[in-house]
């Protein structure tokens, strides 16, 4: 079977017309990534302007000829930024590893034990997907306050950790596992936790991986339920600081020193972006969304 | 076999235990609040059962200024930001040479902190007493004065909240889209050429129809996510929403949870609930028109 | 409508730093008579798809000229050629339904070219009558069979009244009986519509079967073009050989010496004028004739009773393949637990090519 061809690129178009088409592509191309990367740009710039160089400039300069790292230790001894990166860190790991366990767990069970009721279960599951976050977090918000949970890392944590959806996910490419492996590792006396731990997770890793990111993602972006269980600095999570330092933070008009923090706070999750571009984007357009 | 049963109700166990404590009996919960009447936090006692929290809410000023608000920035950005990833994805789908470069970066505002990007629009847009910003400055080549889009007209402001949301939401867009146009096999293209159809007519009778499941889908999250903008307002105006009358909907059920004005959780559910129905409904609408118009592959 | 290729030659340039560019065809001449069927014929990668894309226009050659009659084609789009093509997938247009596929070209058109709405529907009919699939016009594609959607795709090819036809593998997707039954049909529509077809397939039996003529094709180069009974008669080297017929061709490595071609020590045939040289011996399954005291002793593995034929499987130290199979008549009494069988060998049936560049040696006839 010889593989389609991929024949609408070159051939057979008119060739000025093909150019000017591919000219205005490209044009309209280029204007959305300038669009797109303009804000970091701005992001990196005004960081590194120095405090009174940049409220000098009346008409903003679109670059600077005396960077200057002094925003960035700014950044981090005026403001306990260090401290809410160190939270935030914590509160990803905490949250991401813990709903791992959970994931992982529950996707085992759907797609390879039996017991009553999991199709039952399952479709309950499914539809939980569709409740808005937004309802939930009102009694979240009195549950946690009762138990003198606000201000905690249990707090911040434990009402975050259930994601349907991963679970779906998984559940899904466990199911991919041919049944054969499973019959063998039973018939040489593998009980279901080895099997889980030893053959199913490895076969999967680029799967749980990619949820693992996504929820990493999703957690360092938080800004909703941090800010309404924690009031005490100690506990802010990077999003809060950043509300914080805009309002009470360096005095309002230390913008260098705000766009430092900024980046400080952009930097790691861009990082990982490139770094796992591939699984990240694979993973997204699988099903997730922002939010 | 009961072993067996026990043993998958206890993989389940953990799941069960964080869903139900965490997500479902919120969900039951949040529909006594709202109709528990004189709440009182400290106490937790109520005076009555009845439907006077959704009364005030929907008298209540803030929430019908947060519902306006809410209505303008989804029937702006929903259709304009799924336009223009279209308009963008289609021109992806022709090029070969730098393709994944344009991917990587149009991907970026996904991975980024809303909060902390919206602080870079603030004051690209910010008037302040030491500088116009640099949209102004851009304003002034063209021959107009200076606007402040933070703190000034509310046409102004609403603007600059379309445009970042817009900003926040085409990555997620531009991926869908691209691979969906990718999916479509290239030999229905290939036909319509030796056909001698169009490059619009192409477009309009075999890609849209190809990708308009992909379409849809995009239209009812991007309502969905719309609905419940909060963070895009508050890193552009900042916390107190209400004063600088850029609130929404899902700002102002935090509002009356918590905050300056807050303590108030069965106002707050009731706005919930409220938010819940709007966009069950729409989704709904939403749905029953794609059905007419939308081909599906099995 | 008469077709012709002149020098017709597309290299792709190779993909990534290291990659060679890929000859797809390398100069191609042929002119195909007005109102045939032609196969194109050859394995997987021979380029035939590649010269089929350049006949209509999808892709454009690196070298040489396509003429329609006598118009130049070559530098012409796809879309101005005026060909229909039947896809390999079919690519019928999954949200439409059967009428409105079969109509799209038409809607295409435009201007004065543009026939009015009743006769576009009248167009419509005709192909899909002439098709056979009339009772299904408002069906969607998913709805058909295999069968039904390659009419479909013929139908929608047709309807444009196009000077050449072209298929790509147009039998591939379907099952063996819809094979059959299809490629009557392709030839009962060529008939019918006289329009000059050509197609491409791998499969020799197919293209044998159906085709006014056959053009054999192996990395990128034309091999031989010609009726399919005088190729298969006459192969003008072993590529051709092998490829053509089923069963397949036995070949045996072979000497001639003193103008007589040896297989082992037997001599089982008289080649007068071939100089001695090492030379592969290619004989088709039906050119064995059982005898007694034949030339060619083989040791006999087993026999098939097929009804009206035998075939006689057996092994020959100087055969290339491990076993040898023979067609021959049912008339003939073999018996199957003797240890070998002997052979005279039919001097048309057997094939002589050269070891060194596997062409064809001509034996003069006597």
């Amino acid at each position: 079977m010889e593989k389609e061809m991929d024949l609408k690129k070159t051939e057979g178009m008119d060739r000025a017309g093909r150019i000017a088409g591919k000219t205005a592509t490209y044009v309209l191309l280029t204007f959305w990534a300038l669009i797109v990367l303009f804000p970091f740009y701005w992001m990196v710039l005004s960081s590194v302007k120095s405090y009174s160089a940049y409220n000098s400039e009346y008409i903003p300069r679109l670059f600077t000829l005396s960077p200057t790292l002094e925003n960035y230790r700014e950044a981090f001894t005026a403001v306990p930024l260090a401290r809410y990166f160190a939270n935030t860190v914590l509160f990803t790991a905490g949250t991401t590893g813990l709903m791992l366990v959970v994931t992982v767990l529950s996707a085992y069970a759907f797609a390879r034990l039996n017991f009553r009721g999991k199709n039952l279960t399952f479709t309950l599951f499914l539809s939980l997907m569709m409740i808005p976050n937004e309802l939930v977090v009102i009694t979240n918000y009195v549950t946690v306050t009762n138990l003198d949970l606000r201000n905690t890392f249990s707090g911040l944590i434990l009402p975050s950790v259930a994601s349907v959806f991963y679970i779906y996910l998984l559940k899904e490419n466990f199911e991919q596992v041919p049944d054969q492996l499973y019959y063998a590792a039973k018939v040489d006396g593998t009980s279901d936790f080895k099997y889980l731990w030893k053959v199913m997770m490895p076969i999967c890793k680029p799967t749980i991986v990619t949820i693992a990111i996504l929820k990493a993602i999703e957690c360092w972006n938080s800004y909703v339920w941090p800010r309404l269980v924690t009031d005490d600095k100690m506990y802010f999570l990077v999003s809060n600081g950043i509300q914080e330092i805009r309002e009470n933070g360096f005095g309002r008009e230390n913008i260098p020193a705000m766009m430092a923090a900024v980046v400080v706070i952009s930097v790691p999750l861009i990082v990982l972006f490139l770094v796992f571009r591939n699984a990240i984007m694979a993973g997204v357009s699988r099903g997730g969304t922002k939010g | 076999m009961e072993k067996k049963g026990l043993k998958g109700w206890l993989y389940l166990l953990p799941a069960i235990l964080f869903l139900g404590f965490f997500l479902v009996y919120p969900l039951i919960d949040v529909f006594i609040y709202s109709a528990e009447e004189g709440y009182n936090f400290a106490s937790q006692t109520s005076s009555g059962v009845g439907l006077y929290n959704y009364s005030y809410v929907l008298h209540d000023p803030y929430f019908l200024q947060a519902v306006k608000n809410t209505f303008i920035l989804v029937v702006v950005t929903v259709p304009l930001s799924t336009g223009i990833a279209l308009l963008i994805s289609v021109g992806l789908n022709s090029i070969r040479p730098l393709r994944n470069l344009y991917q990587t970066v149009y991907f970026l505002p996904y991975v980024t902190n809303t909060l902390a990007v919206g602080l870079v629009f603030m004051i690209l847009f910010k008037r302040t007493p030491y500088t116009d910003g640099l949209v102004n400055l851009f304003l002034s080549w063209f021959g107009r004065g200076p606007v402040d889009f933070i703190d000034g007209p509310y046409a102004a402001k609403m603007f600059v909240l379309c445009l970042y949301t817009i900003w926040v939401v085409m990555p997620f867009k531009i991926l869908i889209l691209t691979s969906a146009l990718a999916s479509v096999n290239q030999s229905y293209y290939n036909a319509a050429r030796v056909d001698g159809t169009s490059k619009l007519r192409i477009f309009t009778r075999i890609t849209l129809p190809m990708i308009s499941p992909t379409i849809v889908y995009l239209v009812i999250t991007g309502f969905i996510g719309a609905f419940k903008a909060y963070s895009d307002a508050v890193a552009l105006f900042g916390t107190d929403l209400n004063t600088a009358g850029m609130n929404t909907i899902v700002g102002y059920v935090y509002d009356m949870l918590y905050g300056s004005s807050g303590g108030y959780p069965s106002y707050a559910s009731a706005a919930a609930v409220i938010l819940f129905v709007i966009v069950l409904t729409i989704t709904c609408i939403n749905l029953i028109v794609s059905k007419k118009h939308v081909y599906y592959v099995n | 409508m008469k077709v012709i290729l002149q020098n017709l030659t597309k290299v792709f340039p190779g993909r990534g730093r290291k990659a060679k560019e890929v000859v797809a065809v390398k100069d191609f001449n042929f002119e195909i008579p007005d109102g045939r069927l032609i196969g194109l014929l050859g394995p997987s990668g021979c380029g035939k798809s590649t010269a089929l894309n350049l006949l209509c226009g999808l892709l454009q050659p690196t070298e040489g000229k396509i003429f329609f009659g006598d118009d130049d084609v070559t530098q012409l789009a796809a879309e101005k050629r005026g060909v229909g093509m039947v896809f390999q997938n079919y690519a019928l247009y999954p949200h439409l339904t059967v009428r409105q596929n079969i109509l799209f070209p038409l809607e295409n058109l435009k201007g004065a070219d543009r026939p009015s709405k009743e006769e576009m529907n009248q167009r419509a009919q005709e192909a899909a009558k002439l098709v056979q699939i009339d009772e299904l016009m408002d069906r969607r594609p998913a709805e058909l069979s295999g069968g039904q959607q390659q009419r479909v795709a013929i139908a929608r090819a047709l309807v444009k009244m196009p000077r050449i036809l072209l298929m790509d593998e147009p039998l591939s997707n379907l099952d063996a009986r819809l094979r059959l039954q299809t490629r009557e049909e392709i030839r009962r529509i060529q008939r019918e519509t006289k329009i000059t077809t050509i197609f491409v397939t791998h499969d020799q039996e197919e293209a044998m079967s159906i085709s006014d003529l056959i053009v054999v094709m192996k990395e990128g180069v034309v091999q031989q073009i010609g009726k399919p009974q005088d190729v298969y008669d006459d192969p003008v080297n072993l590529f051709v050989a092998k490829f053509l017929g089923t069963p397949p061709i036995n070949v045996f490595y072979g000497n001639v010496r003193a103008g007589r071609l040896y297989i082992g020590e037997e001599a089982v045939l008289d080649v007068q004028g071939v100089p001695d040289q090492e030379v592969y011996a290619a004989i088709r399954p039906e050119g064995f004739e059982l005898k007694a005291d034949g030339r060619l002793t083989c040791g006999l593995n087993r026999v098939e009773v097929m009804g009206r034929d035998i075939s006689v499987v057996s092994a020959h130290a100087c055969a290339e393949s491990d076993s040898i199979r023979s067609i021959i008549s049912a008339k003939n009494q073999v018996d199957a637990s003797a240890g070998s069988v002997s052979f005279d060998i039919r001097p048309d049936k057997i094939f002589l090519f050269r070891k060194d560049n596997e062409e064809r040696i001509r034996v003069s006839a006597g």
